[in-house]
């Protein structure tokens, strides 16, 4: 028996409040999710009859917690398909995933004259990395930009590709334009030229296709606040015959297997790649998030969401002077908008005075908000709880600004 | 003209009158467009107040010790942020706006919705108005 979308809401009790005196209406997922009571319990079981340090100690704390640790390793390589469990890494979230790859990656694989290919579209946290990487290892970081629709230009890609090409990082959803890149085929191009690729699926992976193995992903890496679990954990999956290959990114307890004044040797995976001690009870609540996930039917979890976005979208095309970015062929998740004439900072501003919680300016996103010339966008972001009444109340609300600042 | 603390009261007891966030915003808005406009020379990049997310200029003199200035920005919210500091500051001795205490943002609550950026545009508004009443002092006003 799968779980109903629309019991959904009710499992969030967050939602449940007033902001400014208005039923609180959270259409800021892109940001963070909200968490479900049953990760918020787990968070509190944890340290209220558990918490112990994990892979130390011989007790029978530390041996339920290390327990309980590697469960939700399990459970996040089953959500992925990861081949093996110790190809998941857990981290602090999608930045500190991609900041591991850089180095280590860089260090041991990016010599001068290299290429890194990443895109127009990506957040800063999978551009600056690869951007100070190549500066470090003397490499040429290479851009590919996105057309008039969002999207990205696969025969231009394919052009870019070449036997100096090291590595390519790329999202699977955009967070500022919600556009779902052909990931499938940007890796199966990479690979034909032998180029590994990182997928950032920090937007994608709660709520579209998120097998590792069937697009053949090298890297796969996300964060769990916005899919529902804690803050603080976050996901670092790869190959493991790349694992192997790397070199450590952080090093401490943990991760060592012998030390002496003059050498280590490092410990297997995963914990090669888990210096010092880790966030184990957000670990737990993030397989506690993903068991929460998988009551649902994946397919008709995404249908629900596509029909939200599509009505959401189509609202807001009715609003006089309102543009949306982008027109992919294929959105998850994003409205982003403006209205003529004012700013994206006003409008956030008024909308929470109402209730409705929007993030507004760059996201992190600076690249596409110069191509598009623009300082910022209004960005209205979708989850699983959310529902046609919140879209109606954002439309209403836009329409409510527009009367405000426009007389 | 009615000094600092006055005008305060005369604030707080309008925004008194209105019943919720959106009629106070309007209100506020409504106080931004009827701010006198800025000279558009002077909205140039050395007026430009760092430390905002969106742009304001402040264009400040200095008379007889007493602190005229002109502003203006591109938030209409922002705005009327900035008119309400000028209905308080604008014509004011310098050393009466290097002492006053600004009480009243916080106590009608409204620069909450927007000081969770990472730079808090009202304390650089501010201090940057302070920046200019000591020089203006400076000057022997
Ligand atoms: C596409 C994308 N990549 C990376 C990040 C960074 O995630 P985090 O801040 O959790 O490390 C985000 C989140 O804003 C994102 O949307």
């Amino acid at each position: 028996m799968t779980k109903d979308i629309h019991s959904a809401r009710a499992d969030f009790p967050i939602l449940k409040q007033s902001v400014n005196d208005h039923p609180l209406v959270y259409l800021d997922n892109a940001a963070t999710t909200q968490k479900p009571q049953v990760v918020i319990d787990a968070l509190v079981d944890y340290y209220t009859r558990l918490n112990a340090n994990i892979h130390r100690g011989n007790h029978s704390l530390a041996v339920q917690a290390t327990e309980a640790y590697e469960r939700a390793r399990r459970k996040v390589a089953g959500y992925i398909n990861a081949e093996r469990n110790h190809e998941v890494i857990f981290t602090r979230g999608t930045t500190e995933s991609i900041n591991l790859l850089a180095y280590t990656y860089g260090e041991k694989f990016v010599q001068a004259g290299d290429e890194v290919i990443v895109t127009q579209l990506e957040h800063h946290s999978n551009y600056v990395p690869w951007q100070q990487m190549c500066l470090r290892r003397g490499a040429t970081f290479r851009i590919l930009p996105f057309n008039e629709h969002g999207e990205l230009d696969l025969a231009l890609f394919e052009r870019m590709l070449n036997e100096k090409t090291r590595l390519v990082a790329v999202n699977h959803v955009s967070n500022s334009l919600g556009t779902v890149n052909p990931i499938e085929e940007i890796i199966r191009l990479a690979h034909a030229h032998e180029v590994p690729v990182l997928v950032d699926a920090a937007q994608s992976v709660q709520h579209i296709a998120h097998d590792v193995q069937s697009m053949d992903a090298d890297f796969y890496v996300f964060s769990g606040h916005k899919m529902y679990g804690p803050m603080g954990i976050g996901i670092f999956y790869g190959k493991e015959k790349w694992l192997e290959a790397l070199p450590p990114f952080l090093s401490g307890g943990e991760m060592i297997d012998s030390v002496t004044p003059e050498k280590v040797t490092f410990n297997v995976l995963p914990y090669k790649f888990e210096a010092g001690t880790p966030n184990v009870a957000q670990a737990i609540g993030l397989g506690v998030a993903v068991d929460y996930l998988k009551q649902f039917d994946p397919l008709e979890l995404q249908k629900y969401e596509e029909d939200l976005l599509a009505y959401g979208l189509n609202l807001l095309s009715e609003i006089p002077d309102l543009i949306i970015y982008g027109s992919p062929s294929h959105r998850s998740g994003i409205l982003p908008f403006n209205v003529n004439g004012i700013q994206h900072y006003d409008m956030g501003v008024l909308l929470d005075t109402m209730g409705i919680a929007v993030r507004t300016g760059q996201h992190c996103t600076q690249p596409i908000m110069d191509a598009l010339h623009i300082s910022g966008t209004v960005r209205a972001s979708l989850a699983l709880y959310n529902n046609r009444e919140d879209l109606e109340k954002l439309a209403d609300g836009v329409r409510r600004v527009i009367k405000m600042l426009k007389r | 003209m009615p000094g600092i603390q006055e005008l305060q009261k005369d604030l707080s007891d309008d925004f008194a009158l209105l019943a919720n966030w959106e009629e106070k915003y309007e209100y506020l808005i409504e106080m931004g467009m009827d701010m006198p406009a800025m000279k558009p020379e002077s909205k140039v990049d050395e007026n430009l107040v760092k430390g905002c997310q969106s742009s304001v200029w402040f264009d400040v003199k200095c008379q007889d010790g007493i602190l005229i200035f002109e502003a203006d920005s591109d938030s209409l919210v922002v705005k009327g942020m900035v008119a309400m500091l000028h209905k308080l500051l604008n014509n004011q001795p310098a050393k009466e706006v290097l002492e006053a205490e600004l009480s009243v943002f916080e106590e009608l609550g409204l620069w909450r919705h927007i000081s969770s950026q990472r730079s808090n545009g009202l304390t650089a508004m501010v201090a940057h108005l302070r920046a200019e009443a000591v020089d203006c002092l400076a000057k022997g006003g």
